[in-house]
């Protein structure tokens, strides 16, 4: 399954229940939360009975033709179809993808550890499970024993199988993904209803969408605007009067449609439900609207170093065998001490050797005596037809030697002291009490990342390096990355303690973390992105799940963060500034004949008519069809955001308030134009 | 032509220089900075805390502030009232004038303590020298140096990094009388009197003049009302013409003086306010974006005033510039200021919201008389009056902020703080109290019998005379375009006058709503700024000092004044603009 990447807006299975909804949610009680769009309902309403009073033959008080009073109406129940329409297609795409994942939610049978069986719709917290390979995983959890290989493309999409083991930061498991191998025991740490997977059912769907602290600010504003042009229409009235004329209930209706910021306001719902969307499709799950917002925010990214600016694993780069030792001779000894590290540094070393001609050994197991790496020893190595060969950090494999009676040369000291100055991390390797050489290990930074830190320093965020490395290697590879700021030989609370003393300055903070260990720190973090692959307390600590488990994500969730504000702001502002245009639409238009001299039917305001537009009727049908029109035509822009660049601040002000601000006044004067020439003269309004 | 836009750009000129200056001076005065004439004047001060017992250094909150403007406001409303109710009883009456009806009292009381000055009576038929200079100048004083006052206020709120102080009310009103207006209206009124302003107590006297006929001459302290008058952006004329009078105007130096006089604090206040949230810059946007729309607003009032209408191009009216004549629209101007002084003032007492005149609005042509209900239709923001003018365009700044702010893909905020819902709420109750009292009160004046009362014309022109009266009045101006009364007055004194009262109570009462509406908004708004964290600034946050911020910061003004006055303007002067009927 993977719809999130493939749906289209205007697919048609996503179009076809959009159009249905945008019908459903012409209940006014769904419209009662949004001012703009009940005030043009209402407007609507009462067009509506103005009209059957008019088909019915009575009276309304005014000349208006029936035609045109049923236009108006229709218009104006289309401008509500359109923003039910918008928020429908916006909702869509997750309820497609609810669906699916709904259809994932199995209703198996969990096997406890004391062999009885519960459904797993009634596990408690606690319960101990053990699942078989092909089994479903009954609940959320984390194992407890085993090691198994876990298919999870139910969620994130991805369908290589990932590992999933008791301890360290993979113990996770999802309740709907499925075992592929091996068997696992789990203890269930959520209750039913309450899984990853519920939550992310509800999320997609929209169902749990409360407005954010800056939708609750917009929609205020929005209805302040709404309430002065509701006062400016009703004093025009009397103003009007006094002048002479009479303004239809219908026309001050339809001016007022026209004046509130309708685009805007019905687009609004259908922008924040998109920038959730957007997030989803990058296989982000925002567990609130608000951390989405805060993303935009973002003054501080804190990353981890490996795995974000560096490929996961440090490589071994070259040999460097001591005095009176060959290449191939450390070679040979690095690579036999390394066979059975199956950690990426050992295996690259192991790559490393295969250059210089080595195979891999054939050797009789039980000839060789495996020493694995521990935390004390810091080294590990093999005993093999009598040699004792050990390859670890420097200073461990100095004092193993010293152990054994030997005494490490100087040139081994110089040899790591210069490797980890230059950002690189030394392995020191030995032979019995000879030290025969070093291992150069080098973080590869990754492709683009410089490119990404100047990128980020546009948008005004400032990267910070976490790394466990000491200050002189984080020193380098923060030079090498470009990154502006790095936290060496980082402890969990180290890294609370930063993010603290940034939040302290006034600093927004953003990081990403797996662990157990970062709960705290995703916790505190004001957008905390939990990988998936981390443990389950790492995912409740943060705000996001990233399902790709891709630390680099966070650049792209500042991004989207940014992009929905900017997506308000700017049809915000063009929702303002075409109510110069629709001003110099209908005002003429009312006030055509106003002032006139006896025998003529054009008086000083028709000269405003800019448009030359075709008749009064026309005109403010015109204005009423573009306003509707113009909610269609910004759907994609709402669903798709508008495009963000990182050229700063002021620039990017500047670009948008040409793009919206004057397009805004400009567009509606052509839009309106078109439409009159297409009524009035092929159709004769 | 050229020679009057030379005239307009010294006088530019003259303001660019005086607002460093004066604002730097101000900025000392309520940053409790040392200023030389505190050596004169300590006293003073600590004499009037110690009389109205008040600890100057005990900070208030935004709700105790605004509680002490309140109380300030009352006490001068009933005091001014008592006033006016009581003139036939106290001194310094030489006409033996009789108390002006309480109707009229009442919008005059409400006129002068919201800063308004606007006047339903002419001065020297109504008011004694005790009222006018006891009673109405005093007003002239404290009024605006409230206003000055609540925009400091709101600065020390923007710029508190913790806390809830805003000040301390009773020492800003007492600093800003002391140490602001005091000194500069007494060196401005002996300028003035140098110049032929009147300054005496004499009784009026009859004077037959050159063609025969008998005129009787009113005397008065003149200028020293018309100093603070127009320092203090009030307005309000000693003298039924305003400023077109030679004894409050007396010539081209005076003309040139009151003007500058008008702008100097509304300007100057902006330099105060860069330099007391720290940076200068922030000061000169607003003081830019200000002086961006003045110059439009200049612009189009001279150039509409020296050329001919419609109308009077079809009436025959010979309005070309020929050989000693300056052509255009000079009616019921002074010829000893002429178009382009008359043009600069009109524009100069209504972006402020100080309303004097020394020329008839009511003569200009449609689109001049369009632009001053177009200043004031921006809430009096284009330096407006003294502390309003600044924390009303703060108000269209955390607007411009928010719509920005997100353009930019940032939660908005200004000057490192946050602005959130509740900043939102209170600026948009700020976008609309206005429009909402103006457009009301002129729905009642044109559509309701008793409002009619008042007209004098119909059509576009009665229409405008409406509309203006409520915009001046609902925007605490005070400028009036005549034609639209409150006040019936037979002969001198008041013997058998009667006010209208209707037109009286809701131009009364609209005064003292906006007037205090947006104090308390502010004043909110600052006490919730106040105990916000400021976040450090990068390239990412909206710059507020950029020009381009000035370009939208105009874009919002103009959008929301424009398009909610926009119909209103168009069935008065627009009207008279296009039309070459004569109504």
């Amino acid at each position: 399954m993977n719809p999130r990447r493939s749906a289209s807006v205007f697919s048609p299975e996503i179009l076809r229940p959009a159009v249905g909804a945008s019908f459903a949610k012409l209940d006014p009680r769904v419209q009662l939360g949004n001012p703009v769009m009940f005030i043009v309902e209402v407007g609507a309403l009462l067009t509506s009975i103005i009209w059957i009073v008019q088909a019915a033959g009575g009276s309304t008080g005014s000349n208006d033709p029936a035609w045109f009073t049923l236009t108006v109406a229709v218009w104006l129940w289309l401008t509500v179809v359109f923003a039910n329409l918008a928020e429908a297609l916006a909702e869509g795409r997750g309820k497609a993808q609810a669906d699916t994942l709904r259809s994932m939610r199995t209703d198996t049978v969990a096997t406890l550890r004391d062999g009885t069986t519960k459904p797993a719709g009634e596990l408690a917290p606690g319960d101990v499970v053990v699942i078989e390979a092909g089994e479903f995983i009954p609940g959320d959890g984390t194992v407890i024993e085993g090691i198994a290989s876990v298919d999870e493309s139910a969620i994130t999409g991805e369908s290589a199988p990932v590992i999933r083991e008791a301890g360290g930061d993979r113990s996770a498991v999802t309740g709907g993904t499925r075992v592929l191998s091996d068997h696992i025991v789990v203890e269930i740490t959520q209750e039913p209803g309450k899984t990853f997977l519920d939550r992310m059912i509800a999320l997609v769907e929209g169902a749990e969408r409360r407005k954010t602290p800056n939708e609750i600010a917009l929609g205020i504003l929005l209805a302040g605007m709404t309430l002065v042009f509701l006062i400016v229409v009703v004093s025009l009235r009397p103003f009007a009067l006094f002048s002479g004329t009479d303004v239809s209930t219908t026309t001050l209706i339809a001016l007022l449609i026209a004046l509130i910021p309708t685009t805007i306001g019905a687009l609004l719902s259908a922008i924040g439900i998109a920038g959730m969307d957007r997030l989803v499709r990058r296989n982000v799950l925002a567990l609130s609207g608000r951390a989405v917002e805060a993303s935009g925010d973002v003054d501080v990214l804190l990353l981890d170093k490996t795995g974000t600016i560096t490929l996961g694993n440090r490589e071994a780069t070259a040999f460097l065998p001591m005095p009176g030792v060959g290449e191939s001779e450390l070679a040979e000894a690095a690579q036999l001490a390394s066979l059975a590290d199956e950690t990426p540094e050992g295996r690259s070393i192991v790559v490393l050797a295969k250059q210089y001609g080595l195979r891999e050994h054939e050797f009789a197991p039980q000839s060789a005596e495996f020493v694995p790496f521990t935390a004390q020893t810091r080294m590990s190595g093999v005993n093999i037809n009598g040699d004792q060969l050990r390859k670890g950090a420097g200073d461990a494999i100095i004092d193993w030697i010293e152990s054994e009676g030997g005494s490490a040369p100087p040139e081994l000291r110089r040899e790591l002291d210069e490797i980890s100055s230059e950002g690189g991390t030394p392995l020191a390797v030995a032979r019995n009490n000879k030290v025969l050489g070093v291992i150069y290990l080098r973080d590869i930074i990754k492709d683009g990342m410089t490119e990404r830190f100047d990128q980020l320093r546009q948008m005004g965020i400032r990267t910070v390096m976490i790394t466990g490395d000491n200050r002189l290697t984080a020193a380098k590879i923060a030079k090498e990355s470009g990154v502006d700021d790095f936290l060496a030989e980082a402890t969990p609370e180290a890294k609370l303690a930063l993010i603290k003393q940034e939040q302290s300055e006034g600093r927004l903070v953003a990081m990403t973390g797996d662990g157990t260990n970062d709960a705290p720190a995703l916790a505190q973090a004001d957008v905390g992105v939990a990988m998936n692959t981390g443990t389950q307390a790492a995912r409740e600590a943060g705000n996001m799940v990233d399902l790709d488990s891709n630390p680099t994500k966070l650049i792209e969730i500042v991004e989207v963060g940014k992009q929905l504000l900017i997506t308000r702001g700017a049809l915000t502002t063009f929702s303002i500034a075409n109510d110069i245009a629709k001003y110099f639409a209908i005002l003429p238009a009312i006030f055509a004949a106003t002032y006139a001299v006896s025998g003529s039917t054009s008086g000083p305001l028709d000269k405003l008519n800019l448009m030359n537009l075709g008749s009064p009727n026309s005109a403010i049908i015109s204005a009423i069809i573009f306003n509707a029109l113009v909610i269609p035509l910004l759907v994609p822009i709402a669903l798709r955001g508008v495009t963000y660049r990182p050229i700063g601040a002021t620039a990017l002000l500047r670009r948008n308030m040409l793009i919206y601000g004057l397009g805004g006044i400009i567009a509606p004067f052509i839009g309106i134009k078109l439409i009159d020439l297409i009524i009035h003269n092929l159709l004769g309004a | 032509m050229l020679q009057g836009w030379i005239q307009i750009a010294i006088f530019f000129a003259a303001l660019v220089a005086i607002v460093p200056l004066l604002g730097g001076y101000m900025a000392r005065v309520f940053s409790g900075q040392p200023v030389l004439l505190e050596r004169v004047l300590g006293p003073v001060e600590r004499l009037i805390y110690a009389a109205i017992r008040v600890k100057p250094d005990r900070g208030q909150d935004w709700k105790a502030y605004a509680r002490s403007v309140v109380l300030f406001s009352i006490a001068s409303f009933v005091g001014l009232y008592a006033i006016m109710r009581l003139q036939g009883s106290l001194p310094w009456n030489p006409e033996g004038f009789k108390a002006p009806p309480w109707d009229l009292s009442f919008n005059t009381t409400a006129s002068f303590v919201t800063n308004t000055n606007w006047q339903y009576y002419g001065g020297e038929t109504t008011m004694s020298y005790f009222t006018q200079m006891v009673g109405l100048a005093v007003q002239n004083f404290v009024s605006a140096a409230v206003g000055i006052a609540v925009v400091i206020a709101v600065i020390r709120g923007i710029v508190s990094r913790s806390g809830t102080s805003l000040g301390n009310f009773w020492q800003d009103l007492t600093r800003a009388t002391l140490y602001v207006l005091l000194p500069i209206a007494f060196v401005a009124a002996l300028v003035l009197v140098s110049q032929g302003v009147i300054q005496n107590f004499s009784s009026y006297s009859d004077v037959t003049g050159v063609v025969g006929s008998v005129q009787h001459f009113a005397f008065g302290p003149v200028a020293s009302q018309e100093a603070i008058k127009e320092l203090g952006t009030n307005g309000g004329g000693f003298f039924n013409v305003n400023s077109a009078m030679p004894f409050e105007n007396s010539n081209g130096l005076t003309n040139f003086l009151e003007m500058l006089l008008v702008l100097s604090i509304p300007a100057a206040l902006t330099f105060t306010y860069g330099r007391m949230v720290g940076n200068r810059r922030q000061g000169w946007a607003l003081f830019a974006a200000m002086s961006v729309m003045f110059i439009a607003a200049v612009a189009v009032v001279y150039t509409a005033e020296s050329n001919p209408t419609p109308a009077m191009t079809a009436a025959g009216v010979n309005a070309q510039t020929t050989d000693g004549t300056t052509g255009g629209n000079l009616l019921d101007k002074e010829q000893r200021f002429g178009i382009a002084n008359s043009a600069l003032f009109n524009a100069v007492t209504t972006v402020t919201s100080c309303g004097a005149v020394n020329s008839a609005m009511e003569s200009f042509t449609g689109i001049g008389g369009a632009v001053p209900m177009a200043n004031m239709g921006t809430s009096e923001v284009i330096f407006g009056g003294v502390g309003s003018g600044l924390y009303g365009m703060l108000l269209f700044v955390i607007l411009a902020v928010f719509i920005g702010g997100l353009m930019v893909g940032r939660t908005p905020e200004y000057l490192g703080k946050k602005i959130e819902a509740r900043e939102i709420k209170l600026a948009t109750l700020g976008a609309l109290y206005m429009p909402f009292a103006v457009l009301i009160a002129t729905g009642l004046g044109i559509a309701t019998e008793y409002g009619k009362k008042s007209l004098y014309s119909g059509g576009p022109q009665g229409f405008s005379e409406t509309l203006y009266a409520y915009m001046s009045q609902g925007n605490n101006n005070g400028s009036a375009f005549a034609g639209y009364t409150g006040f019936i007055q037979p002969e001198a004194g008041n013997a058998g006058s009667f006010g209208i009262t209707f037109a009286d109570l809701l131009g009364g009462g609209t005064m003292i709503f906006v007037r205090f509406v947006p104090i308390l908004i502010v004043l909110a708004i600052a006490g919730s700024l106040a105990g916000k964290k400021v976040a450090p600034t990068g390239l990412g946050t909206l710059r507020t000092d950029s020009p381009t911020f000035v370009v939208l910061l105009i874009g919002i003004v103009v959008l929301i004044g424009a398009l909610t006055f926009f119909p209103a303007l168009l069935l008065g002067p627009v009207v008279q603009g296009l039309t070459q009927e004569l109504f």
